[in-house]
């Protein structure tokens, strides 16, 4: 039972890491993003190949996906995805299922269709010496990387000169634009940053989630489900939403194999339904 | 309708008012619809050796103009539209193969079933923001998919519907015999052609009509169409039903032409598809679904002889390129150019 919790809460701060750029570029530049997955994608597979291919150890692996993924979102942001901000949504959906089907492709052609698997060092294998609760290292350790970015995060966005002034291109963009803010330069670094969070999201949850190249695929509804049910406007509500889902997702798989994944989609639904603009977020938004 | 009792209404004897007028103006026959039509039968002479291509184009082209019917007239961005196209297909294959044969029965009964799921479901995209209404239409979708794949018992789970023979079509109060399907596709051709040409006249009416108008009308502008007394969610509701019965009958049309329904009916691909199509064609004229699914369907053919494994990349591809170009420059290569200077 409170293996199942721990499991439950270390799934839902990795989809929080994995998601909380996407509820960035969703909250802040009011742009629907479905190809972020692939970002997570490309942390992944940079992890898996420096691994297996040059023997790089696992952390430098995580630093360096995260610095590879943050370099191409910022390369995209720049050249793709800024144009498209003031498209109508229909747009923005069509282009990023785009890009989804191209990096499913690309990643199918390069690396090939197989699941890849992480060999992680000998001090993440195994379980804590704990008899009551079985706690896996590995999922330990995803719970401390995950809630020491969460804090940073937390910290960045309300303590330093870049959160406020991030927040304040959130509120409106035009009067920041006004005061003398460079709101595009805002925009690409935090695209930049929330593409390197879902990289090393996506280098922590090879292990756990599995990857192969349908990944964007597959978990682009859970991340749209954290960002949607936890809502835009803070970084808490994600969060939240992110643990909910993570122990739903485990204890419904866990207690009902049968029903799978039919459970997160109806909780979904019916928190979509019951408050549409998501469960934490600030009343009348834009 | 209350707003056509209203135009009536105000009809002064003299002539017709001039909003009447517009809106007969509206409902008038172009030269190009007509040939549209005419072409219809003329696709089935002409190419026999490609009945089974032109099938597969009918029913996509069905299934997107039922979602130009809501994304194009009532402006709600679906990517779940295949819950209904998926539910039409498994509707019509279980009630071949458990209940009655007859293809004209279970395409009703394949429509009848999706337009109660899209009345169900209606509710659900009233409120929120695109980004809700995105959520939840995927969301059923996938729910749908997780259903089809763990009720196997009824719907054979991973392996699809299997051993779902249809029986003859025959013409309805007549005494013929009946069309056997056949190998080469000839009477589901046809079949197929006559249900898109017939639910095309349904929806050339509804479009054409006041009610279609009062949908562009709360596209456009929801808190206006609702301050001028347009009863904004009891339309889309039915704009809703109406759209989810269409691409029911397209779903029924693929089971029983192909004998066959599986998961894949209920994948995210095909809602990606078929608003891919739709945008190719152009969205709110009703038509661009037809020539969408022509070039969509012959580029796949082209494509996918080439490289079979990679269309996926060549349709990201394509979709990348269409956006940033703009959907509605696409189709008119020789503004390419100018809006770039003037940018």
């Amino acid at each position: 039972m409170l293996t199942l919790l721990f499991d439950g809460i270390a799934y839902g701060m990795l989809l929080f890491i994995l998601a909380v750029g996407l509820a960035v570029t969703l909250g802040l530049m009011n742009f629907i993003n479905l190809a972020h997955g692939a970002f997570a994608m490309a942390g992944g597979y940079v992890t898996v190949l420096l691994m297996n291919r040059a023997d790089v150890p696992f952390v430098a692996c995580l630093v360096i996906a995260f610095f590879v993924t943050a370099l191409v979102g910022a390369v995209l942001e720049r050249t793709l995805y800024r144009p498209m901000y003031a498209r109508p949504h229909l747009d923005q959906v069509l282009f990023s299922i785009g890009l989804v089907f191209i990096a499913v492709t690309a990643v199918d052609y390069f690396v090939g269709s197989m699941q890849q698997n992480i060999r992680l060092p000998e001090w993440l294998q195994g379980r804590l010496p704990i008899e009551a609760v079985g706690i896996g290292k590995y999922r330990l350790f995803i719970v401390v990387v995950c809630a020491l970015l969460t804090v940073l995060l937390q910290w960045v966005l309300s303590r330093t000169r870049f959160g406020s002034r991030l927040r304040a291109a959130v509120d409106d963009p035009r009067t920041a634009a006004g005061l003398g803010l460079d709101v595009d330069r805002i925009f690409l670094a935090t695209f930049a940053v929330g593409s390197g969070l879902a990289g090393l999201g996506g280098a922590l949850g090879a292990e756990v989630l599995g990857l192969d190249p349908t990944f964007p695929l597959k978990f682009m509804i859970y991340f749209l489900i954290v960002v949607s049910v936890g809502g835009t406007t803070t970084i808490t509500g994600p969060l939240l939403a992110a643990l909910l889902l993570g122990i739903a997702d485990v204890a419904g798989k866990y207690y009902i194999p049968k029903l799978g994944a039919f459970i997160v989609y109806t909780l979904m639904i019916a928190i979509l339904l019951w408050r549409p603009q998501g469960l934490f977020a600030r009343t009348a938004t834009r | 309708m209350t707003a056509t009792t209203a135009a009536a209404s105000a009809v002064p004897p003299a002539g017709p008012s001039p909003a009447a007028e517009s809106l007969a103006r509206r409902a008038r026959w172009r030269w190009w619809e007509l040939a549209l039509f005419a072409a219809l039968p003329l696709v089935w002479l002409l190419v026999p050796g490609q009945s089974l291509l032109v099938n597969e184009i009918a029913i996509v082209a069905l299934f997107a103009v039922s979602l130009d019917l809501i994304l194009g007239y009532a402006g709600i961005v679906s990517l779940g539209h295949a819950a209904f196209f998926g539910f039409g297909a498994y509707a019509a294959a279980l009630f071949a193969k458990d209940v009655l044969p007859d293809p004209l029965i279970g395409l009703a009964v394949a429509i009848a079933a999706s337009a109660a799921l899209g009345l169900a479901t209606s509710v659900l995209i009233l409120r929120g923001t695109d980004l809700t209404r995105l959520m939840v239409t995927l969301g059923v979708a996938s729910i749908l998919y997780e259903l089809a794949n763990k009720l196997d018992w009824l719907t054979g789970g991973a392996d699809g519907l299997q051993g779902v023979v249809m029986g003859p079509l025959t013409i309805p109060f007549t005494s013929l015999p009946g069309f056997a399907f056949d190998l080469a596709g000839r009477t589901a051709c046809a079949y197929s052609l006559v249900v898109l040409a017939l639910a095309l006249l349904a929806c050339r009416r509804i479009v054409r009509s006041p009610f279609g108008a009062s949908l562009e009308a709360l596209r456009d502008n929801r808190l206006r169409a609702s301050s001028i007394g347009v009863a904004v969610s009891l339309r889309l509701v039915a704009v809703y039903t109406l759209s989810a019965a269409i691409a029911g009958a397209a779903g029924g049309l693929l089971a029983q032409t192909t004998g066959f329904a599986s998961l894949d009916v209920f994948d995210f691909h095909r809602s990606a598809e078929v608003l891919l199509v739709l945008v190719v064609g152009g969205t709110g004229y009703l038509y661009g679904g037809i020539f969408g699914a022509i070039v969509f369907k012959l580029l796949h053919d082209l494509v996918s002889a080439w490289t079979p494994q990679y269309w996926n990349f060549w349709l990201g591809l394509f979709l990348v390129v269409l956006v940033m170009v703009g959907r509605d420059r696409f189709v008119r290569p020789w503004t390419w150019a100018r809006r770039r200077r003037a940018a």
